[in-house]
């Protein structure tokens, strides 16, 4: 009964969102206030349906109702609460029903609380955002059902990808789910904003808390695939340029580079048509993501359950969605009136400078991530497109955008002397070159885009607080506390992403129990081989002491064995200290009792990981920032009236 | 000209959705083919997989007869499966040689025990670098090497009854 009620309500949710748009689109036509009037409550509605449905699919997979083909496929009565729950979009179906749910909530969150725009603008935007949820309800009910039953129900489960059995990775796909449809709200106010031909600051203010959202989601969502990477595969690397991963990378950087455009338009009203330009392709690629993982046209180490059909029905989704907002954008975005002008040497000025660089970094990892099906498409040839075209494409661009970086906050609206930018520059190029001297003192060998990366992320430190150098800390705005927390994660990212490139220490040797390695600062003795068991697998857990200085510690690698279903992972074991990561992981014995192990010393790797982290509280901070002024903004206004 | 600018991302967009639909319809092949088909086999020498039976040198693959050079290991499980056709290629006159992947002896030698022996010469390749080198991505696979030492044919996967034909044509020309 219950797969059957989840059923029902997802026709019904589909249903609404069908009413919604239409309701929308007439009352818009033929100015029918009494229709507009029922869109947002219709849009609140729908929300709660789609929430209904998805709390209904994860009460069948917490029950393990194997009744339920989703369920039997991806359920098993021994695997842990966590990630029973989990399990629920662990799978095509289940995540795609999350994806309509958030896509409903997204919608009926807009309805409810956005109360800046105007209505007609937001009644637009409320039906563009049901015409993409009608797609995505048709996709479930038609091409993926998630409720459908099994007859007869087997007596087990056949479980979940024990690599996917991890706690880090069973919030990975809702935090990237929440950042890639939030971008969609971003899409819908710009198509709202098209139709009514209203682009302007107010539209800018509507949208940016949902761009910064969305984005500290898709850092958030990044950084911690990236961990999950690094410690469960075992292979030691934290970026791997995978299709899946530049999947994320290329909504975010778009992301980036709208959250930047947006702020311009809310507060001067400038790049009224990049903006929206921006907030179409940001969208764009979440859905080009979607359908590169979902379709499985590219090869990848994410190997997601592949289905031709279903990657058909998502790129004609694809198709109309974008293809008829580029069209609008066409067809109306010569109407917007220009926005206001500024100087070259400006803070506007310097915030394009970003937006290019990252649209350039962006076009590079599209391309380098296509390339392979691109060649094969014209020429039949099979190509693959690895580390070394990204890093060299995109790492100078990355370093050019670093310094762009440390400058632009320093710089004023509308314009700037560049005389008094150099003079507030001083300081951050004096510690530049300061760590220049150093790096290559005391790491002569050192290759050249670690090296200016590690020289550009101490400059970038020091420019990125010097917005707050002489002001009254306990004055200074939230959102200017969260851009300066969010540039600074930004050099602390960069410094570990060289660190780690520079001055890793790696070993792989064939060890004996008894025999000792040195790796960096460490000695490591290989100790014991023993057979360990969980709940779902069993494991060979080798045990190792380290020693560095006076104080050692012991690691305990395992390489386990999952039989429901059957494969092995590598849990890799990783000592955190101040400066750096002690890395292990336990491989396959030879027929001569020696055991493969690889050691790795990663110096300052956690910052990769702890800039990220910096990267995303600054944007919640800078979003807070914004609604409590905002909210202040209206209240004073209220009162006045 | 200001319009003609507004309508190219559309059209940008809709050659991305080309190449994207070009992919789905093509039919999923995973398979990767040897850039060394058509060219001299690289120089190698692997000592014997087993006691019992010759290692191979890439000398061995040029003596003037086209020969099938074939990858396989004991621990796969297509490879079982195609030993029957191997079998009838050698009854049918064909010198085999093979690569063992990341074997050991005495697997080898149960595995040759028990689905029959048809290589003349087996080369021992622990770590794949021979696999590598000659453009072999998988096992098992099937080379047919001409009397000068050229690759002529890749077959991968498995050969079934009904390749055989195919394969003794492919080494009738490179006769």
């Amino acid at each position: 009964m219950i797969a059957e009620t989840g059923l029902a309500l997802l026709w019904l949710a589909g249903a609404l969102a069908a009413l919604q748009l239409l309701l929308g689109a007439i009352g818009l036509r033929w100015q029918r206030d009494d229709l507009i009037a029922a869109v947002r409550p219709i849009a609140v509605v729908q929300a709660v349906l789609a929430s209904l449905a998805f709390a209904l699919l994860i009460y069948l997979f917490v029950t393990v109702d194997l009744s339920v083909a989703l369920v039997a496929a991806n359920d098993h009565s021994a695997k842990p609460l966590l990630y029973k729950f989990a399990g629920s979009w662990g799978n095509h179906e289940g995540s795609m029903l999350m994806w309509v749910t958030i896509l409903a909530i997204g919608g009926g969150a807009v309805a409810l609380l956005e109360r800046r725009l105007e209505n007609r603008t937001l009644i637009a935007t409320l039906s563009a955002q049901a015409a993409i949820g009608l797609g995505f309800y048709a996709f479930l009910l038609f091409a993926s059902n998630p409720f459908a039953r099994l007859d007869p129900a087997p007596p087990e489960g056949q479980g979940l990808n024990p690599l996917l059995q991890d706690p880090g990775l069973a919030f990975h796909p809702p935090t990237l789910y929440l950042g890639y449809v939030g971008l969609s709200i971003a899409f819908s106010f710009a198509v709202g904003a098209l139709v009514t031909r209203d682009v302007g600051p107010a539209f800018a203010r509507a949208m940016r808390p949902w761009v910064l959202g969305a984005w500290v989601m898709l850092t958030l969502g990044i950084t911690a695939g990236s961990y999950w990477a690094y410690y469960e595969l075992g292979w030691g690397g934290w970026w791997f340029w995978d299709p899946v991963e530049n999947a994320s990378l290329m909504p975010w950087l778009a992301a980036t580079a709208l959250l930047h455009s947006v702020t311009v338009l809310a507060t001067r009203d400038g790049l009224r048509a990049w903006t929206v330009m921006l907030a179409v392709v940001a969208f764009s690629m979440s859905m080009v993501g979607t359908f590169l993982v979902r379709s499985g046209i590219l090869t990848s180490v994410h190997a997601f359950a592949v289905d031709p059909r279903r990657g058909s029905f998502i790129l004609a989704l694809l198709a109309i969605y974008i293809g008829g907002a580029l069209a609008l954008f066409a067809l109306r975005v010569g109407t917007v009136r220009e926005g206001s002008r500024f100087d070259a040497v400006s803070r506007e000025g310097a915030l394009i400078i970003n937006n290019l660089l990252l649209s350039a970094i962006l076009g590079i990892v599209l391309v380098g991530t296509l390339y392979p099906l691109m060649a094969e498409a014209m020429t039949g040839e099979k190509i693959s497109v690895g580390a070394p075209y990204f890093n060299s494409a995109a790492g100078p661009l990355a370093l050019i955008l670093m310094a762009a970086l440390s400058a632009g906050p320093l710089l004023r609206w509308r314009r700037d002397e560049l005389r008094s930018l150099a003079g507030r520059l001083a300081l951050p190029a004096l510690i530049t070159a300061g760590a220049l001297a150093a790096v290559i003192a005391l790491a002569p060998g050192i290759r050249i885009l670690p090296l200016l990366g590690l020289v550009f992320a101490a400059g970038l430190a020091a420019a990125s607080v010097a917005p707050l150098w002489r002001r009254n800390l306990r004055h200074a705005p939230l959102f200017v506390w969260g851009m300066v927390i969010a540039h600074l994660g930004v050099a602390v990212s960069a410094a570990g992403m060289a660190s780690e490139s520079a001055f890793t220490k790696e070993r792989l040797v064939a060890a004996r129990i008894g025999e000792s390695f040195d790796v960096g600062p460490y000695r490591v003795r290989f100790d014991a081989v023993a057979p360990v068991a969980g709940p779902n697998w069993t494991a060979v857990q080798g045990t190792l002491t380290a020693t560095r200085g006076t104080t050692s510690f012991a690691l305990q690698p395992e390489a386990r064995s999952f039989w429901a279903p059957p494969a092995q992972t590598n849990e890799s074991a990783i000592r955190t200290a101040l400066d750096g990561q002690l890395y292990v992981v336990l491989g396959n014995p030879d027929e001569t009792g020696r055991w493969q192990l690889r050691l790795w010393w990663k110096p300052m790797v956690t910052l990769i990981w702890a800039g990220g982290a910096m990267i995303a509280i600054g944007g919640a901070l800078a979003m807070l920032g914004h609604l409590l002024r905002d909210w202040r903004g209206a209240r004073r206004k209220e009162a006045w009236a | 000209m200001k319009r003609f600018i507004l309508w190219t991302p559309l059209a940008i967009f809709f050659a991305f959705v080309a190449v994207f639909a070009a992919g789905l319809v093509k039919p999923d092949n995973h398979d990767i083919p040897s850039h060394l088909v058509g060219k001299p086999l690289p120089e190698f020498s692997l000592p014997a997989g087993t006691p019992d039976v010759q290692g191979l040198t890439s000398a061995e693959m040029r003596t003037g007869k086209p020969k099938l050079l074939n990858v396989f290991a004991s621990w796969c499980v297509p490879c079982a499966a195609e030993a029957p056709q191997l079998q009838q290629l050698a009854r049918a006159g064909v010198e085999i040689d093979a690569i063992a992947i990341r074997d050991r002896a005495d697997d080898l030698s149960r595995f040759l025990g028990r689905y029959g022996n048809p290589y003349a010469r087996i080369g021992s390749d622990p770590t794949s670098s021979v696999q590598i080198a000659i453009g072999s991505a998988g096992v098992p696979e099937t080379f047919v090497i001409d009397g000068k030492g050229i690759i002529r044919h890749q077959h991968i996967g498995d050969i079934r009854a009904e390749d055989v034909p195919d394969i003794l044509a492919r080494l009738e020309a490179a006769r």
